[in-house]
This record gives structure tokens, sequence and C-alpha cells, in this order.
């Protein structure tokens, strides 16, 4: 029945469970699955000019063993933007953890531009507190300082939220190292495959699985306040559209009408879905489903394919791909309906639109002479540019600062993700350890 | 679970009825008996027509398997079961129209029979767009069927875009073969 609950044995995990499977004991604090599907990411290209930056190695005041390596993850984290490029500790002439024991010099001979130190202390309830300082090297003063407390088995999400603190500070824009990812995985494709949803940090860590089935699973998308995710599911033979909570992993299915239901995005608020519908007269459609009440309306008519709708951030309009130009090309239209007005015009092939955070311009899968390759149209000036180089690259989500897109593309034969920052300068690969990775899907900053 | 033989037994007493009926000499010379016509109580085709002459026998004259679909291994065009497309195109191809002529005049014969048409796409380009071109082959091939004599009620139409490709590979070979739609009786 369509938008009732479904809370069936399917397996659906959430954050309680830990499941043994093949044996694989599943161990850890958080719900991980091991090795079997963690992420590897590497900058492949224009790391070369990034800001050298100096992340030391945070001391650590407790008297047990270091619980975590907090600098390491700053580092990292902030590495992974494309904008710095840490310095090895190997290279470092002294190691301080607070600002009375820097001495500038030795920073300024390695021509570092930017120096943090910081301590980790016990806190209370098994928790800890994290203290940095951020110094302009050049200047030779201090730009920030900060303490920020972490809860006992948080202590890496704390070391995220710091790497952000310090990226807004230096850059002026949000970071997105606290946010998380989602993505499908598929093992054993050929012969007898298997489907995971799964989300992840956005460094690839506490990888965990929302839905598993041995049929197709595509299209995730995260609701506005990051707590549900909408995805489609062809577990039951035909492509079904669900929504799942994913603190509990409980679902609804919202439409499983005749014909073809896919393509979920939310509106801004949160309390519409988009969706296209073919309603089994072959004729794709986009229509808006009122989640609170199930009110449906529908926003395009005719024979031609209208699918793959994305709502821009202010809600004004509603961006779509549409072949009833001969091929696929974006079109918007105002969520109450209308006329649908075309939006880019450079290329024989665009689809899959993203509207970005700022709503200026769209990412888009696009035909660049014969290569599927991810592109972005500015939308005022419809100006379009081609970010990547691949020959089956699809699936571009926005980060939500707007400044990096994660997309899918193909590597020796194998789906893989990577990232491209929106001026195209910056790329880096996201490789599974087994199997294909795909359909991406950037979470949004956390609210709290 | 019809097995070669028993559907080649089958198709000659088919065959044997039908050269009686018709007044004809069967293929062989020889008559086998058989319990029941067709299988399982779907019952068998008896043509009022045929491709002309005794030594040949067409399409028309093809008995109904357990799916309710037509005999495997028949030697018609109703043995494929398969429609492929071009790039980015849910037009069907000549040699396509043929097959589904064969495919909607069976349907016509065999109310009962019903088939579902599954469409595909290759895996280039984006994969909800995929869904959309899947739909809309198969959506096509419907078409076909229903100018044939099938009727609307014996056909349900999925797709699974670039979802369940037949053959895996990033090259022209595999897409060529990946973009179709198929015919699955008994669903």
């Amino acid at each position: 029945m369509e938008g009732s609950r479904n809370q069936e044995s399917f397996q659906v995990l959430s954050s309680g469970s830990k499941p043994i499977r093949n044996g694989l004991a599943v161990l850890l604090l958080a719900v991980t699955f091991g090795a079997q599907a963690e992420l590897q990411i590497d900058i492949t290209r224009g790391g070369a000019e990034a800001a050298p930056i100096a992340v030391v190695p945070f001391g650590w005041l407790g008297d047990d063993a270091t619980p975590y390596d907090v600098s390491g993850v700053i580092a990292a984290d902030l590495r992974r933007t494309g904008r710095f490029a840490p310095i090895p500790a190997s290279d470092m002439l002294q190691q301080p953890t607070r600002g009375a024991q820097v001495d500038y010099k030795d920073w300024r001979i390695l021509g570092t531009e930017v120096l943090i130190v910081g301590e980790v202390s016990p806190g209370a309830n098994g928790g800890y507190m994290i203290q940095f300082q951020i110094f302009d090297v050049f200047k030779g003063k201090q730009i920030f300082g900060y303490r920020q407390p972490a809860s006992a088995d948080g202590l890496r999400a704390a070391a995220h939220r710091v790497a952000d603190m310090i990226y807004e500070k230096l850059t002026g824009v949000r970071g997105v190292a606290s946010t998380r990812i989602a993505y499908v995985n598929v093992t054993g494709q050929a012969v007898n495959p298997t489907y995971r949803l799964i989300m992840a940090d956005a460094d690839g860590e506490n990888a965990r699985i929302l839905v598993e089935s041995d049929k197709a699973i595509l299209s995730p998308a995260w609701s506005p306040d990051g707590r549900r995710i909408a995805y489609v599911s062809f577990e039951n033979d035909n492509s079904e559209v669900f929504v799942q909570v994913i603190r509990t992993g409980g679902r609804d299915k919202v439409s499983s009408r005749k014909g073809i239901n896919s393509a979920p995005a939310w509106s801004p608020d949160g309390r519409q879905l988009s969706l296209t519908l073919s309603k089994n007269n072959g004729n794709l459609d986009v229509y808006t489903l009122d989640l609170s009440n199930q009110v449906l309306r529908r926003l395009t008519q005719g024979g031609t394919i209208e699918t793959e709708a994305d709502w821009a951030p202010d809600g004004d309009f509603i961006y779509f791909t549409s072949d009833r130009g001969g091929a696929p090309q974006i079109y918007r239209i105002r969520p109450d309906g209308g006329r649908a007005q075309r939006v880019t015009f450079e290329g024989k092939y665009n689809a899959r639109p993203r509207v970005s955070p700022d709503n200026s311009m769209l990412a888009v899968v696009h035909n660049d002479r014969g290569n599927y390759r991810i592109a972005v149209v500015d939308l005022e000036r419809t100006y379009t540019q081609v970010l990547t180089d691949g020959r089956l690259d699809e699936s571009p989500s926005f980060a939500p600062n707007g400044e990096v897109l994660i997309y899918a593309t193909r590597e020796n034969g194998r789906g893989s993700l990577a990232t491209v920052t929106v001026d195209g300068r910056v790329q880096q690969s996201i490789r599974s350890f087994e199997g294909d990775v795909r359909e991406p899907a950037w979470g949004p900053f956390p609210v709290n | 679970m019809n097995n070669g033989i028993e559907s080649k037994v089958k198709l000659l007493a088919a065959l044997a009825v039908t050269a009686v009926m018709l007044g004809c000499t069967t293929k062989d010379g020889k008559l086998t008996t058989i319990d029941g016509a067709g299988s399982d109580g779907a019952g068998t085709a008896i043509p009022d027509d045929s491709a002309g002459g005794a030594a040949t026998y067409g399409a028309g004259a093809v008995g109904v398997a357990a799916d309710g679909g037509p005999m495997q291994d028949s030697g018609t065009l109703l043995d494929d079961r398969t429609i492929f497309f071009e790039l980015d195109s849910t037009q069907i191809s000549s040699e396509g129209l043929e097959i589904l002529k064969e495919h909607g005049q069976f349907l016509g014969r065999n109310p009962n029979s019903t088939v579902r048409i599954e469409g595909h796409a290759d895996e280039r380009g984006s994969r909800e767009y995929n869904l959309g071109l899947g739909e809309r082959r198969a959506q096509s091939v419907k078409s076909v069927l229903l100018v044939q004599g099938a009727a609307a009620d014996q056909i349900s139409v999925v797709s699974y875009g670039e979802e369940r490709p037949a053959v895996f590979g990033s090259d022209e070979s595999a897409w060529s073969k990946n973009r179709r739609a198929e015919l699955r009786y008994g669903r």
C-alpha cells in the first residue's frame, strides 16, 4: 500500500545492532562493518597549490595511553579540502603544544604560513577537552584559540569539529569535515549481487549499512535536516521509493504506484518530495508528494521523459531533466506548476541536475565529445564548465558548503567515487576495498 | 517444466493434428499419440492457416509451454525474446517488428497467456534517465504487441534501467547487448 509504514524483516540495521555476517563479528565502538567497505581517499590533482601549514601533534595530559591522534584527524581533514598541505611531523624543528612554547622563526624557515598547536586533556565523565590555537606565522600572532569539549566516545567527531572551525577561520567558508555521505556499494555483481546503502563520515570512516538487498538500490537523497534518507529500491521487483529514519532504521514506502517510482528529492522545508512516476503509461513525469497528507501533484505532462528533479534551496524552482527537445537537457518549473523553462544550452546531453547550496549554479551530467562528465552550469549566464575527465562520470552531489562535488566514476573497470572542487582545480579519488561504489549523496551540515 | 524431448513430442503431435485437419501429410510420415493436447491443461494452439504447404510449419503452430508462453526451441521467431535498440533510442527495428508480430499474434491466440516486458538501457549517462529509456522501450514493445493482437491485460511493463545488464563491460559490444527489452511469459 502506498505510504504505509513498513517495518519488515528486511535487513535494515539501526545504530544499536551488531550483526554477525559470514562469521565476521562487528567490533568497535560505533557500528561499522569493518574493512569490507571502508573507503580510501587520495588526492589526484591540485595538491601542489595547497598552502603549507603545520598541525603539530597535540599534547596529551592524561596518564594512560593517548586515546586518539586528534591532530592527525585534523591534518587529514584540512588536507582533504585541497586548500592546505600539512607538513610531516618529522620536518618540524619544535613541537609546541601551546602558544608560550612557539618560536616563530622555526616555522618561517619551513615556509609554513599557519601553525596549529593543541592539547587534549581528560575531562568529566570519561570525556575530554581539546584546546587548540591557530597562529599566523609571518605576522607572528595568534589568529584564534578555543577549547572544544568531547564526550567519551566523541573524540573523533570533536576533532572533525575543530578542523571545521580552523577551516572557517582561515577561509571564511564553513568546513564539511563533520558531515556525512551516503553511497551504494555493490558486491558480487555478476553472479549474486548484494546492494548496500551505506552512510559514512565525510572521510569515509564509521561506515554503517542502512539498507541491504539483493536487488538494486539507487538515488539516495538526504532530508534537509539529515534525519531521514529517501531512496529507490527494486526489492519487490519494481522501482519503489522509501523514506527511512536514519537513527532507527524504520521506514515508510512512500510510492509504489504502477510503473516507475523514482528520483526522490526533498523540498527545502523537508515536507515534500518530488518524484518521477510513469503510472504505467510509459510517460515519465515529475510530481510532488506532500508527505503529511499524501497529496500528489503532477508538474509535467507530455509524452517525453521528465525526471531527476531537484529543488532550488530557496524553493522557488524545481530543476529537472527532459528530453522534450530530442535529447536530455535541464529545464525548470515552479513547484506549483506552470510553464517549464529550458536552462542548459551547451552540449547535446545535460542531465541529472543538482542545484548548488548558494543557488548560483547546477552540477550536471554532460556529454563532452562522447564522454559523460560532470559539468557546472552558471545559472545566470548559462556558462558551462566541464570539471572532470572520465568517460562514465555521473551522480554529482554538492557538499553543503558548495565548494566541492562528490560524484561517481569508473576506474579500472570498477565503480568508484571522486570529488572535485567547483573550480575544477582539486580532485580526489575515493575507492572502496571491495566491489563497486556508486550513487553518492553528500549529507547536510549537522543540525545542532 | 518441459524438457526438450517432451516439447518436441508435443510439437509433432500438434503438427500431426494440423496436418490431418488440413489434409496434408506430416513432416516425417509418423503420427505420435500423446496424452492430452498441449501441456498442463493450457491448450494447444491449432492454427487455421499455415505458412503454406506441408513441408514447413510457421510460428502459428507453436504450442504453449507451462509458463503460458510459446514452447522453447520452436525454431520460429517466437524463440527470440529480446528486442535490441540503438543508443538513446526507443525505436524498434524491422527485425524487432517481425519478432514482435509473432509474439503479438501468439498472445492473440492465447488469451490466457501473459507476458511481462522488461525494459533496459546501457550504463552510459544518468541512471534515472536510463530508467526512463528502459520504460519507454518496454512501452514501445507493448504498443506493437497490442497492434498485433494482444490484449492490454495480457501485458505488464517494468523498467530496470541500467541496473540489470545482460553483459558486463564498458564498450559498445557490451552496451549494444544491454539496450534491450525482454519478454518474459508467465509473469
